[in-house]
This record gives C-alpha cells, sequence and structure tokens, in this order.
C-alpha cells in the first residue's frame, strides 16, 4: 500500500497548476469503490496463496493485480481531477461522456479479430487435425469456446456496451449516468472477458454452451451487469425528452433479460471458495432445458434485441431517414421479446425432452417468424427514399445488407425447428451454417455498420479515412460468408443424409467416420470463407486507426463548433 | 418518429406510458419475458412423466465423476453428443435411445449439440480400454480419418483427487443419493476402482456394476486417463434393456 501512495503522490505532484482543486472532496462512490477493491484484492492474494489449482491461482493473482490497478487509477484521477466533477451540460447542451464508448469501440475491434482469426484456426484445426498439436491449450475443444465466446461476448458485448452508451446519450439529450461507474462497467466487462478466455485454455469451464465461464467469473459479471442496468435506467432518468427512443427498449428488453438467463443457467454452487469447479442446481433434463432456455436467448436477447436496437439508431441515422413504422416497432418489440422466450426446446427435439415442452418451443419457433421479418420489413423499408443512397455508401449498404441476412436466417431457424427439418439437421453442419448466416451477415455486419458510423462522430473527424476501403472490407466478407454458408449447408444436408442412408439390403450404408470423411473438402471451403471475414476485419481495423489519426474537424477548419452537433453523415 | 402523435383514444396512445415510465417499461419486460420460461421449465420439476423409473440408475462413482469432469475440463461436448434420438438410424448406429433417467445425475449435462464426432451416450464396453487408450493419445493411428485431438497427455498427468470428497458432498446437498459412506469412502473408493488387486467389495456394493481394472494400462500412475475411460466405459451401461420396459414409460 505504501507504494500505491507514493505513486498517488506523484500524480498530484502533476497536476497541472490551472486546475481548481480548491475544496475538493473525494466522493462515496471514488473511496468506497476504492475501498472495495483494496479488500478484493486482498481476498483474492488469500485466495491465490490457499489453492491447490494452479489455473485459479494464475486468475486470483491476476484479480489482485486488476484490483490493485483500479485502486491506483481511482486514486489518482481523484488527485488529478478539479474540484468540481463533470457538469452535466455545458452552455445548455449536454456534456456527453464518450471516453466509455471509444474504449467500449475500440475493444470491440480488437476482440473481433481475435474471434475471428481463433475460429479460423479451429475451421482448419476440423480440416487438418494436425494443427491441434496435441497439448491441452491447442484442442479445439478448449479453443472453440474461446471462439464463441471472443465473437459473441468479446466482439458483441463491447459493441452492445459501447453503443448503448452512446445511443442512450444522443436520444435522451443527457450525459451518462455515474462518474466511474460507466468505467466501472466497460472494464469489468472486458476484464470478465479476459478471466473467461484465458480460464478456457487453462480448462476452467461449466461445460454449458455458452455460459462455460466459471463461478467467480459469473459472479463479478452479475456485479458488472447490475451496474450496467442502473448506469442505463439513470441515463434514461435524466433524459429531457419526454420519450424512451425506440432503440433504447431493445437496449432495455437486453440488458434485463440477459440478466435474469445469466442468473438462471449459471446457478451454481462452488465446490469451495478455493476451487474453481462448481456444481449446476439442475441436472439432466432440467439442466438441458434451462440450457436451451439460456441458450437460444442469448441468441434472441445478446445477439437479436441489443443489435435490433442498433438497427433502430444507426440506419436511420445512417440514411438520414425516419423509422418506416412506429406502430410496427412497438408490435415487433413486444411479439418478439414474448415470443423469443419460448423458442429454446427446438435444441433439444427427439430428445429426453418431454414432447410436449419439444412441441410448444417448435410451435412458437414458427410463430417468432412474424415479428422477426415485422422488424426486418421495419428496418429496411426505412430507406424508403433513400435506396439510391445504397450506390454511394458502403457503411450504409453493409447495414441493409446485415438486415437482409437477418430476415434469411430467421427465416431459416424456424424452418430448421420443424421437428421433421430438425431430425436431418440436429448435430450437423446446417445448424453452424445457420448460426454463421446470422452471426457473421447479421449480428457481425451491423455492428461494422455502427462502428463505422461511431467513430468519426466520437473522434470529430468529418468523416472515415476511404470509403473505398469500406467497399473492400464489404465485398471480400460477404463473398467469405457465402463460402462459409453455403459450404456448411452442403456438408450438414449431406452428413445428415449419410447418417440415415440404407442399402437396398436394410443396413445401414455408412459408417460414421466416411461420413466425417466426407466433410473434408466443406471444412476447407468453410476455413477459406473464415479467412475472407478475417482479411475484411483486418481492412476495417486499418481503415479506422487510419480515421482516428486523421486531424480532427476543428484543426481541419470545416469544424462545426459543438462537437455534440456533429452530423450523421 | 413524426407518427408518434397518435389520436388520443387510439390504444397506440397507450403506449406512449411505457415509453415515459422506465420502470414500468422494465417490469414490462420482465412479466412479457418471464412466461415462456416459467410455462417450459416449472412444470419438469413436479410432472413425474418428465423422468421415467428405471431399474439400475446410480450415481457415479468417484473415479468416475472426476473422469466425467475431465471430459466436461476438454470440451469433448463441443463435438459429442450424448443423446440417442428415437430414429430408426441412430438406434441401429448407437443403441437403445438416451432416457432423461440416465442423465438425471448429471451436473451439467451433456447431451451436447454437435456430432463432429459420433454420440457416446452408449459407448461404455463398446470399444477395449487398450483401444480407448491408443484413441485417446493418437486418435488417427485406431481410426484414420478421424479428426479428433489426441490427448496423450492424459495417460501422463496424474489424477487430482484432492478434492473428489468435497465434489461428492456438493452433489449430494443438490440430491444425488451419495450417502455418507460414499463420501468418506470417496478417495479408496477411487484408489480401488483403478487397481484390479485392491479389495473392491465397498465399491461394488456401494456403486452396482461399477468395473474395476486398471483402465491406462499403467499400475505406477492413477492417472487422467484412468478416471476418463473409466467414465466412457460407464456411459450408456447402467440400464439392462432386456429387462426395461419402455411401453410403461409412455409420455
Amino acid at each position: 500500500m505504501t507504494q500505491l501512495q507514493s505513486s498517488a503522490g506523484r500524480g498530484s505532484g502533476a497536476t497541472e497548476p490551472g486546475v481548481d482543486q480548491s475544496g475538493k472532496k473525494m466522493t462515496f462512490g471514488e473511496g468506497g469503490l476504492a475501498f472495495v477493491f483494496a479488500v478484493l484484492a486482498l481476498s483474492c492474494i488469500t485466495v491465490a496463496a490457499k489453492t491447490h489449482d494452479a489455473a485459479y491461482a494464475f486468475h486470483a493473482y491476476l484479480s489482485a493485480f486488476a484490483s490493485l490497478a483500479a485502486v491506483f487509477v481511482i486514486l489518482n484521477r481523484y488527485v488529478d481531477r478539479p474540484a468540481a466533477l463533470p457538469a452535466l451540460e455545458i452552455d445548455g447542451k449536454p456534456n456527453y461522456n464518450f471516453g466509455p464508448v471509444k474504449f467500449a469501440t475500440i475493444a470491440a475491434m480488437f476482440w473481433g479479430i481475435a474471434g475471428f482469426l481463433v475460429g479460423v484456426i479451429i475451421a482448419f484445426q476440423l480440416a487438418f487435425p494436425w494443427l491441434n498439436l496435441d497439448l491441452p491449450w491447442t484442442a479445439f475443444g478448449r479453443l472453440r469456446p474461446l471462439h464463441t465466446s471472443a465473437v459473441i461476448f468479446a466482439f458483441g458485448g463491447n459493441v452492445l456496451i459501447g453503443t448503448s452508451f452512446y445511443v442512450v446519450q444522443r436520444t435522451s439529450r443527457a450525459r451518462l449516468a455515474g462518474y466511474l461507474a460507466p468505467w466501472f462497467v466497460v472494464l469489468g466487462y472486458n476484464f470478465f472477458i479476459v478471466i473467461a478466455g484465458t480460464g478456457y485454455l487453462l480448462g476452467i469451464t461449466q461445460g454449458k454452451e455458452y455460459a462455460e465461464p466459471e463461478w467467480y467469473a459469473d459472479l463479478w459479471l452479475t456485479v458488472v451487469w447490475v451496474t450496467y442496468l442502473l448506469v442505463f435506467l439513470a441515463t434514461l432518468w435524466r433524459r429531457r425528452e419526454p420519450h424512451i427512443y425506440v432503440a433504447n427498449w431493445f437496449y432495455l428488453a437486453f440488458i434485463v433479460t440477459i440478466a435474469m438467463l445469466h442468473l438462471g443457467n449459471n446457478a451454481t454452487i462452488p465446490v469451495s471458495v478455493f476451487s474453481p469447479k462448481s456444481y449446476i442446481v439442475w441436472a439432466g433434463v432440467q439442466d438441458a432445458m434451462v440450457q436451451w432456455w439460456y441458450g437460444h436467448n442469448a441468441v434472441g436477447f445478446f445477439l437479436t434485441a441489443g443489435f435490433l436496437a442498433i438497427m433502430y439508431y444507426f440506419i436511420p441515422k445512417r440514411a438520414d431517414r425516419p423509422v418506416y413504422s412506429y406502430r410496427l416497432s412497438i408490435i415487433h418489440f413486444w411479439a418478439l421479446i414474448f415470443i423469443y422466450i419460448w423458442a429454446g426446446p427446438h435444441h433439444l427435439h427427439y430428445t429426453a425432452l418431454p414432447d410436449w415442452a419439444q412441441t410448444l418451443g417448435m410451435t412458437f419457433s414458427i410463430i417468432l417468424w412474424m415479428p422477426s421479418w415485422g422488424g426486418m420489413i421495419n428496418g429496411l423499408m426505412t430507406l424508403s427514399g433513400a435506396w439510391d443512397k445504397l450506390r454511394t455508401d458502403p457503411v450504409l449498404r453493409m447495414m441493409v445488407v446485415s438486415v437482409a441476412f437477418y430476415g434469411m436466417s430467421t427465416f431459416e431457424g424456424p424452418m430448421m425447428s420443424v421437428k421433421a427439418v430438425n431430425s436431418l439437421s440436429h448435430y450437423t453442419d446446417w445448424t453452424i451454417g445457420h448460426v454463421h448466416s446470422g452471426a457473421l451477415g447479421w449480428v457481425a455486419y451491423i455492428s461494422f455498420g455502427a462502428i463505422y458510423c461511431l467513430v468519426p462522430w466520437l473522434w470529430q473527424k468529418r468523416e472515415l479515412y476511404s470509403l473505398r476501403l469500406v467497399n473492400w472490407h464489404f465485398w471480400i466478407s460477404t463473398i467469405g460468408i457465402v463460402f462459409y454458408i453455403s459450404a456448411m449447408w452442403v456438408a450438414g444436408i449431406l452428413q445428415g443424409l449419410m447418417w440415415r442412408a440404407y442399402t437396398s439390403l436394410g443396413f445401414l450404408e455408412y459408417s460414421f467416420i466416411e461420413t466425417v470423411e466426407a466433410m473434408h473438402p466443406f471444412y476447407i471451403i468453410r476455413a477459406v470463407g473464415g479467412v475472407l471475414f478475417l482479411i475484411g476485419g483486418l481492412i476495417m481495423a486499418f481503415n479506422l486507426i487510419m480515421t482516428i489519426r486523421q486531424p480532427d474537424l476543428a484543426e481541419a477548419g470545416t469544424g462545426v463548433p459543438n462537437p455534440s452537433l456533429v452530423p450523421a453523415e | 418518429m413524426a407518427e408518434a402523435v397518435a389520436p388520443k383514444k387510439s390504444l397506440w396512445a397507450k403506449h406512449a406510458f411505457l415509453e415515459k415510465n422506465s420502470i414500468w417499461l422494465v417490469i414490462g419486460i420482465l412479466l412479457v419475458v418471464a412466461i415462456g420460461g416459467l410455462v417450459e421449465i416449472v412444470p419438469l420439476f413436479y410432472l413425474k412423466s418428465t423422468i421415467e423409473k428405471v431399474s439400475g440408475i446410480r450415481p457415479w462413482t468417484p473415479l468416475e465423476l472426476a473422469g466425467r469432469n475431465i471430459y466436461v475440463r476438454e470440451g469433448c461436448y463441443n463435438c459429442h453428443s450424448q443423446m440417442v434420438r428415437p430414429l430408426r438410424d441412430e438406434v441401429e448406429r448407437y443403441g437403445h435411445y438416451s432416457l432423461a433417467a440416465e442423465s438425471m445425475y448429471d451436473r451439467p449435462f451433456q447431451w451436447g449439440s454437435k456430432r463432429t464426432g459420433p454420440d457416446l451416450a452408449r459407448v461404455g464396453n463398446k470399444y477395449s480400454d487398450e483401444w480407448q487408450r491408443q484413441h485417446l493419445a493418437d486418435p488417427r493411428s485406431v481410426v484414420p480419418g478421424s479428426i479428433m485431438p489426441g490427448y496423450p497427455f492424459l495417460a501422463q498427468t496424474p489424477l487430482k483427487t484432492y478434492e473428489v470428497a468435497d465434489d461428492m458432498k456438493v452433489n449430494a446437498v443438490l440430491g444425488v443419493p451419495y450417502s455418507e459412506a460414499m463420501v468418506t469412502e470417496a478417495l479408496a473408493d477411487l484408489r480401488a476402482q483403478a487397481n484390479p488387486d485392491a479389495d473392491a467389495d465397498g465399491l461394488k456394493e456401494r456403486y452396482p456394476g461399477a468395473q474395476q481394472r486398471d483402465f491406462d494400462g499403467n499400475p505406477k500412475l492413477l492417472s487422467e486417463a484412468d478416471a476418463l475411460i473409466a467414465y466412457l466405459q460407464a456411459l450408456g451401461t447402467m440400464v439392462d434393456f432386456k429387462l426395461y420396459d419402455d411401453k410403461a414409460n409412455i409420455r
């Protein structure tokens, strides 16, 4: 602690003389949070010293280090800041807090590329198994959760947190609530990602798909998530608009429902505080139902509701047109969130789950087609009168194509949830193809579009460094997606048909391994598609870096006086 | 959003209440998203037909449980399902379709969602220990077309046993019928199962049908391969389907 104090002391020495520090008091939040982190650091060191598990000890040390860093940052920030906290308004205009949004945007780009890269690696592992290297840390079984978590929770999660913090401020015309809280959400969430990802590599997992992080990571995420909800709500309470904008309904549904699902599916009892291992309170068939209630609605609320919020803000903004229909958005919202929750059992067709639950899941999955397409129509028709912009604006084109992919995969999903179709498609790569048409085509494209919009807005640049590069990104990754999903459709249907093929004498025609060997060419095509998608991501990262390095609006001499008035071009 | 100004009496105008009151909006969302889950999940805990009555199902032995935790740790569920569906080709390929009772003590369930490799619900006693050992260490040495990663380190890594009794205690708290004797004898049972020369009367009394032998073929080391192979060899073997009456359990 002495080291900390001396560091804090150095911080005060560096304070600029112009900053008014008279009558400065530490807020309850600053003091409280610094204290909590100090206690957390001590507890983590105790756990690290007492556990038998090396990987768990590593996590405990990492947490202790992060907690100490948090104490230092909080104190240093206190010492350096003026006595008054940032004003809510300057000259009658909201004093927006875009720091956390910037961080989340960069983190999203970083994790996105990391996640695509791991995806490419595991795709090649399926084609060339020696790439598993016979090591525990590099085997497919550990890397696959790393890929799914990196793209869904790290890339997607940062996009959602970043855009939600941006949209809620702009549509409420109010500064983000909380002084440290938004930073706690953004940094705490990314720390969760680090713990989760390193845990998979070291063999710490709950063994539940898309909910692999163990109990301590889950607890930490719960704290972060509740803070996220409070920051979001408290910002809404500050709003200077009478109505809450439609995008914020979707963000709220996403935040609230993910909290519910997270708590339900991660209800575990740890073996001890000194062990990373826990056991889930649900078992067997009930655990399966809870898992897919969670799993399908991670799709429904994380990957759909949250990104629909992005659609409802960024497409109208970029196209400079109002949302097509207000009434349709009301129906879309309530129907979507009500029906989605029921669809989980379609992941368990023909299993030991009772038939009544399977039938319910299938029925609601088919009904779900309607709100999904209602939302798609609302998004696409927003371009009425602005369709010509698709020719000239590759960013808008990316977002519109993403909504088209959304329509396609929300048609495919209900179709695959029909039991007869599912008996063929389930357990095959068709599912993987379906997921990626949604994940690459819809989630990633709407995210790319939003980030392409956000970066010039946040860093106050006139426009992107290069629209031509956006065009290249668009076409390269679109070809990549087409390779990917068509290869997986063929592979999945082929494998499903081979599994159930009979000879004229009534014997199974193929051994299992023959069906594996038949997948080889498609696995290569899929991996190539993934490489193209990754290249697209790298082009985007380059474009963004160059955009941020451009001279500011003001310096370029074409500046708009107040940054909050930067138009959405 | 210009259309937002709807006539006062229209039902659409009522929605403005939710648009202006964030707390009611949150409550509305919670209510709407709670229904589906409640209807689909809660009955599974009290409808007796959810899990059929079957004789032969017992909790995992300490060694099998340790093996199962390795199965979970290595993420085997990413490529292997443990759920045979009642479809003709699956029943002919893998064996009797899976019963809910067969995974009633599984935390977490490992039914899986993808068959990059074959289903493992009934893999128990299908291959020899020797085959399993070689296959785990170098899958392509026994199945040339296999794309499974090799796990040669399992046979060289000593099994961590310090936590197995605690593992069973937590499972017992959650309702798995591990008796007090099972917990206190956990370590002894674990060692006995992997040692063909040990006295296993207690083990076999507590866990009927448990297989006792040196699973990894290396008497000098109680390895992770011992535990994992013990688990694999027990998968799907607990129910005697010659005696199982599927008509009695039609749901």
